[in-house]
């Protein structure tokens, strides 16, 4: 089968699981205690005026009557009205997947541009001082909250030292957006030509994304270590060697690349769960991401926004799922995905 | 200077500022005609009147729109500025006449007042947006209707400039309704010209833009992100604003806003918690303004659903073994106003709220308890809501050790934010609860209202009293000047003193911290930000 056809196979795959997600999503937002018409009635509010806004929400109707208008809407691309912002929950998302999605990958840059070379020499020098550090840092990383590394590098940075710029989200307040194309700011400053818009963008940035990479740094970090050690013991690394291939040649072609496999499905795992995890490094740093507005969506019952949530959440698991089968296969050749 | 040329300026300043990894402050940065304000919570909508809207949005409704009459300004004993209930003062109207029989009041409107598009404000815009306050149902037609106004034909347009208002019954509690932000005017021309069918009130619309004749226009909205506000140089509702332009963060952590603050970069927090507020009141650089609200309480509610209270010596025996001193100094951080130790068991003034004739006496309740079947003590779930953790969490540990001294065994019940107003207020089945109504019109018989009759929302005890129901009908709408009124009101305090189905803990404040740069900060009833009087100076206080 054509790389192409076994794509779409994976894709039409994921139809009945995101038809599966779709009802329990919406069983469970039905299931959640609390009633949105009494919360979003407000203060002194009577028994008439929540029945009112109860059936301006569509709640006063049955649950089979409410899922059929909820799957029309779908099927015309309109995920509802989010009632606790009042925007419509797509173009919600899409403005603030991008932010949570331009603080994911650069933490996640971060983090690999340290954990790997981190892991690979702590497993070619086992137990030496850099062996100590890779493990310090995975434990610390670990251990340590993300609101508490972030409350900490707020703390030191911008409160005592002044170097970092004051948390209050993706742009200084003298900045104004650039016209949104990627919605990553500092890539739209820079396609605007507004460098300066990008500089503070690229700052506003910096403690958010190592705070997030301090945290996820500590598993890639340990499972590149445990993987090069795996094959470094090998014997086709012992042939290699016996071969008289160079250091440099066994170390990365053979044994880096055999440990490669276990670090990218980490990758993905580490990417997933970081982007719907951070919503405390968003708290800290008032970052307008997705984790906080399904955060508050859900304390307050905001159906609409709590589905359209979890299903984008779970249309990106299942192309990044893919994308890390297609890595696979380019890194392994043995590796193949099954149409 | 027009909007991009400002912009083009503000980015030359910003290459020139970020090439400076040391410069001090965004709010120096601003200038001195840019306020920038954080807050806690989002705005969720720039129309009060569509239901969803969440409080933090009546800011919007207070800075961006008008109303036809507003209050005026009172200094408190610490020198900080409070909204004055006492004084109406004109806003769109510029003058009004009650009518001798008090069934009617008839406004004239500013003859200047124009909305931001030019068009002159009318009376036709009035009843046009009072009548959407009461079609759109929900919070704005309760309060509406708190002051008389229940019905689209109560709005009657004289002429363009004069509307007449008729009232089913006088009520004292009318006039002042007309200035809560809910009582806003709307550019009716322009927000019809954007209604459609399904859509006759131009929701959809206002929810974006507003359509107004206030002090500030809003600039840009980033929903989840800031609110700006720019002033609007024609504003005939009062003296224009000190500030050019404020800008509104909404930054969800604490810790960050508190850093922000004490680093001065922002002008004002606004509503920090207690804790913050007495540590930050010790230092010099920033000014801790804390103000009694008006006409609310933190309360215990013991409930007559649940039997031991249906006794009034256990309740009131509950009361002498409630530890006020210490709840107040560690939940309330020593901030707000004390509500217990009234020396006299009669209230001897009209003033609410005033102390209750209650301290801790741990001998009085257990002797209280000892005269009832309960002797032996009973157990009891205290319930409150978790989104008011902060003071609700340390008062009811304080409350379960108390009250475990004399025998009654309190479990601590913590009720999630959505499922609180289902079941304390509007089921009303929590036995024994903490509750902070505060009522937005400032009168006792408003409190009474709702707090103490039956089937009312705030009575979450289900209290019940053919006496207090009495008073409180005959009260809610009777003139404070008439005779009658002070000693039906001390009659309806002092049933609240004997029957205690509400154990006031104390009044809260509102607290604020501040640079001492920023001046014109307010208190009003609706809690939420009035930027109107701000203005930026180079020292000074208040």
């Amino acid at each position: 089968m054509s790389q192409l056809a076994i794509i779409l196979a994976r894709v039409g795959q994921a139809i009945p699981t995101l038809l599966g997600i779709v009802v329990v999503t919406f069983l469970l937002t039905r299931a959640l205690p609390g009633d949105p018409a009494a919360y979003f009635a407000g203060a002194s509010a009577t028994p008439e005026s929540i029945a009112e806004i109860r059936a301006k929400l569509g709640l006063d109707r049955s649950l089979p009557r409410q899922f059929a208008t909820y799957l029309k809407d779908l099927a015309a691309g309109d995920l509802g009205q989010s009632i606790s912002t009042g925007q419509p929950v797509a173009a919600e998302l899409l403005k603030r997947l991008p932010a949570s999605l331009e603080l994911t990958l650069t933490a996640l840059l971060l983090s690999v541009a340290i954990a790997i070379p981190l892991g690979v020499l702590a497993a070619v020098y086992q137990d030496s001082w850099i062996d100590q550090l890779c493990r310090f840092v995975v434990t610390a990383g670990v251990s340590l909250p993300t609101f508490f590394t972030g409350l900490l590098l707020v703390y030191v940075f911008y409160f005592l030292l002044g170097i970092a710029p004051a948390p209050l989200g993706r742009l200084d307040i003298l900045h104004v957006p650039p016209p949104q194309i990627t919605g990553f700011l500092i890539l739209d400053g820079l396609l605007a030509r507004q460098w300066a818009v990008a500089w503070s963008a690229a700052r506003q940035l910096a403690l958010p994304s190592i705070t997030l990479a301090l945290f996820t740094l500590a598993p890639l970090a340990r499972m590149t270590r445990a993987a090069m050690l795996q094959a470094l013991a090998s014997e086709y690394l012992r042939t290699a060697r016996a071969a008289g291939l160079s250091r440099g040649r066994v170390l990365m072609v053979y044994a880096f690349r055999n440990a490669l496999l276990p670090v990218i499905t980490t990758l993905g795992m580490v990417f997933s769960f970081s982007l719907g995890a951070n919503v405390l490094v968003e708290k800290v740093f008032a970052w307008p991401g997705i984790g906080s507005f399904a955060l508050e969506a859900l304390v307050v019952s905001d159906y609409a926004a709590v589905q359209g949530f979890v299903l984008s959440m779970a249309v990106l698991f299942v192309l990044l799922n893919l994308t890390v089968d297609i890595v696979y296969t380019l890194v392994d050749p043995r590796v193949k995905i099954d149409g | 200077m027009n909007r991009r040329e400002l912009l083009k300026s503000a980015g030359a300043l910003a290459i020139g500022s970020s090439m400076l990894p040391f410069l001090k402050s965004t709010a120096l940065a601003a200038g001195n005609d840019t306020a920038v304000v954080l807050i806690g919570n989002t705005i969720n909508s720039l129309d009060i009147h569509r239901p969803g809207t969440n409080r933090p949005s009546y800011q919007v409704a207070v800075n961006v729109y008008d109303r036809l009459v507003t209050f005026g300004t009172k200094k408190l004993p610490d020198g900080s500025l409070a909204y004055d209930y006492d004084t109406v003062k004109p806003e769109l109207a510029e003058s009004w006449v009650i009518a001798p029989d008090r069934k009617s009041i008839t406004f004239k409107i500013k003859a200047n007042a124009t909305f931001w598009d030019g068009s002159p404000v009318t009376a036709h815009d009035a009843k046009w947006s009072f009548e959407r306050a009461l079609a759109l149902g929900g919070f704005p037609k309760v309060q509406m209707g708190a002051g008389g106004f229940v019905d689209p034909k109560q709005f009657v347009v004289v002429d363009d400039r004069t509307l007449r208002i008729d009232l089913k019954k006088p009520s004292k509690l009318s006039l002042p309704d007309l200035g809560v932000p809910v009582a806003v005017i709307i550019n009716s021309k322009l927000a019809r010209s954007k209604a459609t069918a399904s859509d006759p009130w131009a929701t959809d619309y206002l929810h974006r833009t507003p359509a107004g004749s206030g002090a500030f226009k809003v600039e840009r909205w980033d929903a989840g992100q800031q609110l700006v506000y720019v002033r609007n140089d024609k504003w005939v509702g009062g003296p224009l604003p000190g500030v050019q332009r404020v800008i509104i963060r909404e930054v969800p952590s604490q810790a960050t806003r508190r850093a922000l603050i004490e680093r001065g970069d922002v002008h004002l927090s606004f509503q920090i918690p207690n804790k913050d507020a007495q540590e930050l009141a010790a230092k010099k650089t920033i000014k801790v303004t804390g103000s009694p609200i008006d006409n609310c309480l933190y309360v215990a509610c013991l409930n007559y659903n649940f039997e031991p209270f249906k006794d009034q010596r256990v309740r009131q025996a509950i009361a002498w073994a409630i530890p006020y001193e210490q709840i107040f100094k560690q939940a309330a951080y020593g901030r707000g106003v004390p509500m217990w130790g009234a020396k006299a068991e009669k209230p001897a003034t009209a003033v609410w709220p005033q102390p209750f004739p209650y301290t801790t006496d741990l001998e009085k309740a257990r002797a209280l308890l000892g005269e009832t079947p309960y002797k032996d003590g009973f157990a009891v779930p205290l319930s409150f809501d978790l989104g008011v953790a902060d003071w609700a969490e340390p008062a009811a540990l304080l409350i379960q050790e108390s009250l475990g001294k004399v025998g009654v065994k309190v479990t601590l019940d913590k009720v999630p934010g959505a499922n609180w107003r289902t079941v304390a207020l509007v089921e009303k089945k929590l036995p024994f609860l903490l509750e902070n109504f505060g009522g937005w019109l400032n009168t006792p018989c408003y409190y009474f209202y709702w707090a103490y009759l039956k089937g009312n929302l705030f009575n979450a005890s289900n209290y019940d009293d053919p006496e207090v129901k009495k008073l409180v009908d005959e009260t809610l709408h009777m003139e404070k000047s008439d005779p009658a009124y002070e000693p039906r009101i001390r009659r309806m305090i002092q049933k609240a003193f004997e029957d205690v189905p509400r154990i006031p803990l104390w009044q809260p404040t509102l607290e604020s911290a501040m640079s001492p740069t920023l001046q014109g900060y307010e208190f009003w009833f609706h809690r939420q930000i009035d930027a109107r009087p701000f203005r930026i100076g180079q020292n000074g206080n208040g």
